[in-house]
């Protein structure tokens, strides 16, 4: 079966007892992509990543992976994906070394062969140094790589990422997004299961936002902002007693001014980056001291907002010192 | 690009991927990752080896007066059902450890892999099975210290052996609750109340022709009779071949069963 789709899965259930956790879920995932599935704590992503990846049979609905049926061709779906779960799908007990040895035999490489590609991905992914130790005193990040590397043992043609940064520091996960870049790069399909936004708007080709088990929008990351519009502009000013003032100019700059309970601090709904520039320029030609401001792109949390009413986390700012 | 991308890039397309395993190579490769867990946390052969020799001094010397008139001809009629006994309540803990790892991860791996279905399970009670035989030696060992000398010392290994296969078929029941019930310590529960009654209830401690003809019919036709006969006259050196022909055969039967059984309630276990 020929199908430039890597994942088509439609109308998928499941239920655990009275809960839909699936509730009718459709995608479509071309091959070679990096395709975000992105939704709060709940939504139902892990779901639909066990139902894809054989553990879990769905109750209603079908699914294809790379044209295997995920429940008639079960063994076939088995040969040609990987899965790194929510949970690390290590095994702690053993040393990194050990883990990818077993995996290796486990995928059929022979005594010799297997170790050699232990140490190969061992090297590849920075954990010679790590490679006798168990895996339990290993940091979330070392964990995360060597899972990853324990997906990669032989190459699939479809990795499941089930939330592969939760938990991580910043350097940590910022590896972890190199590594989907070189996969993504090296040809491998990625279904990327994830609640932060900014991680789906980093890494994904494609976007289904999912809330509690449906998919309530898709698009690129760029056509889901385009449908909420607007970025924001905040400023804070340096002295408060200015901010009538401010207020003024930004509002026949770009329009209706909100003024926050901070009062030092206003927002403005502003069409493009360049015309909230200029507003900002504008205050500084004013003599009105700027303290900080920031342009905020439209984020997929406010996509996420204006698409379910509610966040799905607190969103973040890059701040841009005056 | 960084230098890490070439070296996953590189490492992607390094080998061309090996045909799939045979049935026999993935079970040994669970078999190797039992005997890692045991070599990482020795700590769990306590189990094994503790309770035993805490039975074997308990019944020789608490018991063994009262129940035989002396410590040491008890010993001689024990030691045998003391040997099936330990190794079979060793079992239990082969649910235990299942249950417990379902709780981990690396299961869901475990169970996306193109392998022989049953693989994991096999390979991680071939693991186990070492622990039968260190549960078995540590009791066969005690008691010839303590005294005990078999008719035939071949017989005595074999006797090791065909517990350790009995044993083998016996914990396929316990993989079967491991994978049934929700957490560890319930499997453990349930496991000992069903293994308890049934070693007790057997001629590994009393001469059935002592109890009351209700429970000597039940422990004529209970397994763990009939193998603590078979140990006791492999030992004895006066082996029936019936009592180890049934025993081999209760093995069977409860592998033919319930592993089948277990390996589909792993596959679709949520
Ligand atoms: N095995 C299970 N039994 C009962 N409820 C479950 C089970 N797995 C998940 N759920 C429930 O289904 C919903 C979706 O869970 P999940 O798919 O894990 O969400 P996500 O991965 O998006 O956080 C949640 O309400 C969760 O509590
Ligand atoms: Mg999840």
């Amino acid at each position: 079966m020929t199908t430039n789709l890597a994942i088509e899965a439609s109308s998928l259930v499941k239920t655990f007892g009275d809960l839909r956790a699936v509730d009718g879920v459709d995608l479509a995932v071309p091959r070679g992509s990096v395709y975000g599935v992105l939704g709060p704590n709940g939504a139902g992503k892990t779901t639909t990543i066990r139902m894809l990846a054989t553990l879990l049979t769905p109750d209603g609905g079908s699914a294809h992976v790379l044209g295997h049926d995920v429940v008639k061709e079960a063994d076939a779906v088995r040969g040609v994906v990987s899965l790194t779960g929510q949970m690390a799908s290590v095994d702690e007990d053993l040393t990194g070394r050990e883990n990818l040895i077993l995996l290796g035999r486990l995928y059929g490489f022979k005594g010799k062969a297997a170790k050699a590609r232990a140490d190969e991905l061992l090297g590849a992914f920075g954990l010679d140094d790590a490679a006798t130790r168990l895996t339990k005193n290993y940091s979330g990040g070392m964990r995360r790589r060597l899972d990853i590397a324990a997906s990669l043992v032989v190459t699939p043609e479809l990795l499941f990422l089930d939330e592969p940064t939760t938990g991580l520091d910043p350097r940590s996960r910022n590896q972890v997004w190199d590594i989907v870049r070189a996969l993504r790069a090296a040809g491998t399909t990625i279904l990327l299961c994830t609640q932060y936004l900014d991680e789906a708007d980093q890494l994904a080709d494609g976007i289904a936002v999912i809330d509690r088990g449906k998919v309530i929008a898709e698009g690129t990351p760029g056509q889901l902002k385009a449908s909420v519009g607007n970025a924001t502009l905040q400023v804070r000013l340096l002295n408060p007693e200015q901010r009538p003032q401010a207020e003024q100019i930004l509002a026949r700059e770009l329009g209706a001014v909100h003024l926050e309970p901070d009062p030092s601090a206003l927002s403005v709904q502003s069409p493009d980056a360049d015309k909230g520039a200029e507003a900002v320029v504008a205050l500084s030609r004013a003599g009105i001291s700027v303290a900080a401001f920031t342009l905020g792109q439209p984020s997929l949390d406010e996509v996420f907002l204006a698409l379910t009413g509610h966040t799905a986390e607190t969103q973040e700012e890059e701040e841009v010192k005056a | 690009m960084s230098t890490d991308d070439i070296a996953i890039r590189n490492a992607l397309s390094s080998v061309p991927r090996p045909p799939r395993p045979g049935a026999f190579n993935a079970a040994m490769a669970f078999g190797w990752r039992g005997m890692l867990k045991i070599k990482h946390v020795p700590e769990q052969l306590l189990d094994v080896t503790i309770t035993p020799v805490m039975f074997l001094l308990m019944f020789t010397y608490l018991f063994g007066g009262a129940i035989a008139g002396s410590t040491g001809e008890y010993l001689d009629y024990v030691l045998p059902g003391l040997l099936v006994m330990s190794v079979v309540f060793t079992t239990v803990y082969s649910g235990v450890s299942l249950n417990t790892d379902l709780t981990k991860g690396a299961v869901d791996r475990f169970r996306t892999l193109p392998i022989w279905r049953p693989a994991p399970l096999v390979g991680a009670l071939l693991g186990d099975a070492v622990r039968y035989v260190i549960a078995g030696t540590v009791i066969m060992t005690l008691g010839v210290i303590l005294g005990f000398r078999p008719g035939s010392w071949p017989g005595m290994f074999a006797a090791l052996a065909l517990t350790v296969v009995f044993s083998f078929g016996v914990s396929w029941l316990f993989t079967t609750l491991g994978l049934l019930l929700r957490s560890p310590s319930a499997v453990m529960n349930a496991g000992f109340m069903f293994i308890f009654p049934l070693t007790f209830l057997s001629n590994a401690f009393v001469e059935p022709e002592t109890l009351p003809s209700v429970l000597e019919a039940f422990v004529n036709v209970n397994p763990i009779s009939i193998m603590t006969d078979a140990a006791r006259g492999l030992m004895a050196g006066d082996a029936v071949g019936s009592d180890v022909a049934i025993s081999l055969a209760v093995a069977a039967g409860l592998t033919a069963v319930f592993m089948p059984l277990t390996s589909h309630l792993y596959r679709t276990r949520g």
